[in-house]
């Protein structure tokens, strides 16, 4: 099953590498990747989305509390939580197509937030199924570049993650 | 006081209460082995012959001690030398601090002459590591490496330490403790865990101890023996976890696992519950996975939650430090009004005792040459049982294991988890210079001695007259097994071609060889080695090269599957 997991770390060089290196070496597998710092800059707040069975992600999970970097983990999918990712997609948009892609962003509420004389390019905001659902109602002939962040995730309501 | 960093490196090591670092000096490390020179007042530094040797030592140090081992080691060479030890100490849990020169902060990252990224290289076999950028961060920089590698589960540290920050000034006090937000140890198990293994025990029919090295990194030996005592169970040990139980009690069924005893991975196999201390169900102990104890319940102590229930599903999981645990547990017993259940638990014994009376152990015995097996009966009899024996790797090692009964902790000091040949020169040393006074013997095979020999050199240097009992059977004896059973007897590049005249060469080393074939003489031989109490003695000894360890179970085999001759 497809887990989502947060977790806040020392922002420190070398502590993104100790999560990476853990997975590689126990033959983990992370889809989906995103760091970056968090209100406390000596924080950093990395989501990550992997696949496993329930042993194999409980053991994931020690396995992180277990370095010395990581300060909290949270696996996400146990709770009810908001999960969101940013899709960039570069799309070929010439004559009736351009008329069409606006039409289709409109229905995905997706924005486009460049355009050039033969391309548009589109943000969308939402979950992974949404982003792939968007993908798949594109003509894939006029996809030029697919940009995604990879999910992000927060608890709902007054749970959080914090120190 | 203003000291440079390599100053701080050394005081501070001081200040910690260090009173032994292996190392071996470097370009790279230079300031702080003039600090040594300067500085150091009650700090030994040993020059050992290769860093890899230096790591070895200081982690036998501290299996023997419990208390932290220090190397000190240039960057480059001197730090990929160091990294077999690390990952030994790291596959074992064993405290060992490592301390590393870097080429100056301005020059990471260029190529620069004996650079290597060794934090990077060494991040997947440390419990942590540390590259110190700033002077200013050092002294804490070390203390935490301190706390970590001693707390919790104990495990290896690295700190790498540019030549700039090395020559860099600042103000030093000694930070008596430190706080790491993100690094939280256990201190106690949770009481209605502990509640509930003691109902299973309590209940149990058919219920064995499996304990391992937890229980000696953890000091729980005291605490252990008082527990299996009172409840009269039967224990096993794990090739780790030697003499954290007294051998010589009638309770101890002996090692379990691949080499284990036919009582031991039987009592396994049929057990109703089994509680699992300081262990980690490795696969040299459970065999194939599926057949693992088919009918226990397990209870499982252990103070890293990542041990538990990694390879076998557990029904009690107890996470905390081993002595507290049992402490509990042993409270709780003190008020507890239950007994064991005596008839069954007698019923249990007698099946036991049925399946001990095979005695596994039993080898043929022979005039003509010498078995492996009573080298070591012999070396228990000369010391008395009392000795500390390092080793080295392969048949030998399970011989020592087998026929050298431990009935103390910290005794018994081998590579387990990395099974690394080259340990027990090293390993002896380590122990001599904690013991000075204490009988120590490496037993070693002329495959695993080739691969540190060049410390019979620190050994002159530093006074160290450990015994070296080399069981030479001219072959990589372990790989000769498993190619017997497993691949028809092809002896692939097992034999041990031009060996060198031990005697001559441990003489070269200003040390007393011996060569012994004949078995009549081994007795008297080995105890004129051990009557030299301030020299170094390598002993020869030729022996069958036929000699197989029994019983075994073959990789991937259940515990009730075991070869026994
Ligand atoms: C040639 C060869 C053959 C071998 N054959 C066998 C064999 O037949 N039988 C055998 O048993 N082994 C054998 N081994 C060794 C085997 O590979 C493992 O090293 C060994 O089984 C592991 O022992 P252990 O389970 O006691 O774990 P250790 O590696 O000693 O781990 C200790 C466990 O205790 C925990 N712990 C540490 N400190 C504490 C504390 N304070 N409180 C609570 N828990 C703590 C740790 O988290 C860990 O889970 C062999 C090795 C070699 C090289
Ligand atoms: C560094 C290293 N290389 C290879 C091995 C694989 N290995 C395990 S036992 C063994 C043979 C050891 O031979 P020897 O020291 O003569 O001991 P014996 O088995 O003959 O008693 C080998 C090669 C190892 N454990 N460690
Ligand atoms: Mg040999």
């Amino acid at each position: 099953m497809r887990h989502i997991i947060s977790m806040l770390m020392e922002n420190e060089s070398g502590a993104l590498s100790r999560v990476a290196g853990l997975f590689s070496a126990r033959g983990y597998n992370i889809q989906e990747l995103t760091v970056a710092p968090t209100e406390d800059e000596t924080v950093s707040r990395l989501t990550l989305v992997t696949e496993g069975n329930e042993q194999q992600i409980e053991q994931i999970v020690k396995h992180l509390n277990r370095l010395v970097d990581v300060v909290k983990v949270v696996d996400l999918t146990n709770g009810e939580h908001i999960e969101r990712e940013l899709l960039l997609i570069k799309l070929m948009a010439t004559g009736a197509h351009r008329e069409e892609l606006k039409r289709l962003a409109d229905i995905f509420r997706a924005q486009i937030v460049d355009v050039s004389a033969t391309t548009y390019t589109i943000q969308l905001v939402g979950n992974k199924s949404k982003s792939d659902a968007f993908i798949n109602a594109l003509d894939a002939s006029l996809i030029l570049e697919t940009v995604r962040s990879g999910a992000l995730g927060i608890m709902r309501g007054e749970k959080r993650l914090q120190i | 006081m203003e000291l440079t960093g390599a100053q701080i490196v050394v005081k501070f090591l001081e200040d910690e209460g260090v009173e032994h670092l292996w190392g071996y000096p470097g370009g790279a490390v230079l300031p702080i082995y003039d600090a040594l020179d300067t500085t150091a007042t009650k700090l030994q530094h040993i020059l050992v012959r290769h860093e890899q040797a230096a790591t070895h030592a200081a982690d036998a140090y501290s299996r023997a001690t419990g208390k932290p081992g220090l190397v000190l080691v240039t960057s480059g060479p001197g730090a990929t030398n160091a990294i077999t030890g690390l990952a030994t100490a790291y596959m074992d849990s064993i405290p060992l601090i490592v301390i590393t020169g870097q080429v100056p902060t301005n020059m990471i990252g260029l190529d620069a002459f004996q650079e290597v990224d060794t934090v990077g290289i060494s991040r997947p076999i440390v419990k942590h590591n540390f590259l110190v950028r700033d002077v200013a961060d050092l002294a804490e920089t070390l203390k935490k490496a301190f706390h970590i590698a001693l707390t919790g589960r104990p495990g290896p540290v690295l700190i790498d330490i540019p030549k700039d920050v090395q020559n860099a000034k600042t103000e030093y006090t000694y930070p008596e403790s430190v706080n790491i937000r993100s690094y939280n140890v256990v201190t106690k198990g949770h009481s209605g865990q502990i509640r509930k293994a003691i109902d299973l025990m309590m209940n149990a029919e058919r219920p064995v101890f499996y304990t391992g090295g937890g229980v000696v990194l953890g000091d729980a030996s005291a605490q252990l023996t008082e527990l299996v005592r009172t409840m009269g169970y039967p224990i096993t040990q794990t090739l780790m976890g030697l003499g954290a139980f007294p051998a010589s009690d009638a309770q101890s069924i002996g090692m379990l696992g691949m080499h284990g005893t036919y009582e031991a991975n039987l009592a396994m196999h049929h057990c109703d519950v089994l509680i699992a201390i300081g262990a980690r169900f490795d696969d040299r102990v459970t065999g194939k996975i599926e057949k693992f104890c088919p009918t226990a319940k397990i209870i499982h102590v252990d103070i890293d939650p990542a041990s538990i229930s990694k390879n076998v599903k557990v029904d009690v999981p107890i996470v905390g430090p081993v002595a507290q645990v049992l402490e509990d547990m042993l409270d709780m017993l003190r008020h507890e009004k239950r007994k064991p259940n005596s008839e069954a638990i007698a019923a249990w014994w007698k099946q036991i005792d049925e399946w001990r009376s095979i005695k596994c152990l039993t080898y043929q015995p022979s005039t003509k040459v010498i078995k492996p097996q009573s080298v070591i009966e012999l070396l228990h009899e000369i010391t008395k049982g009392d000795a500390y024996i390092t080793s080295d790797v392969g048949q030998h090692q399970m011989w020592a294991a087998q026929y050298y009964p431990f009935d103390k902790p910290r005794r018994w000091i081998n590579s387990g988890g990395l099974g690394t040949m080259g340990v027990g020169l090293p390993y002896a040393m380590g122990v001599k210079m904690a013991f000075p006074d204490a009988e120590v013997a490496c037993v070693t095979g002329e495959g695993s001695i080739q691969m540190n020999i060049q410390e019979l050199s620190t050994c002159l240097q530093y006074g160290l007259p450990v015994k070296i009992i080399c069981l030479n059977n001219r072959f990589l004896g372990m790989v000769r097994q498993w190619q017997e059973f497993f691949y028809d007897r092809r002896y692939s590049m097992s034999y041990m071609d031009s060996l060198p005249d031990f005697v001559k060469l441990v003489e070269a080393y200003g040390h007393v060889g011996m060569k012994v074939t004949d078995p009549a003489e081994l007795e008297t031989k080995m105890r004129e080695a051990f009557a030299m109490k301030d020299r170094l003695v390598f002993m020869d000894i030729q022996t069958d090269h036929t000699e197989n360890v029994y019983p075994m179970i073959p990789a991937g085999a259940g515990q009730n599957e075991m070869i026994l001759v």
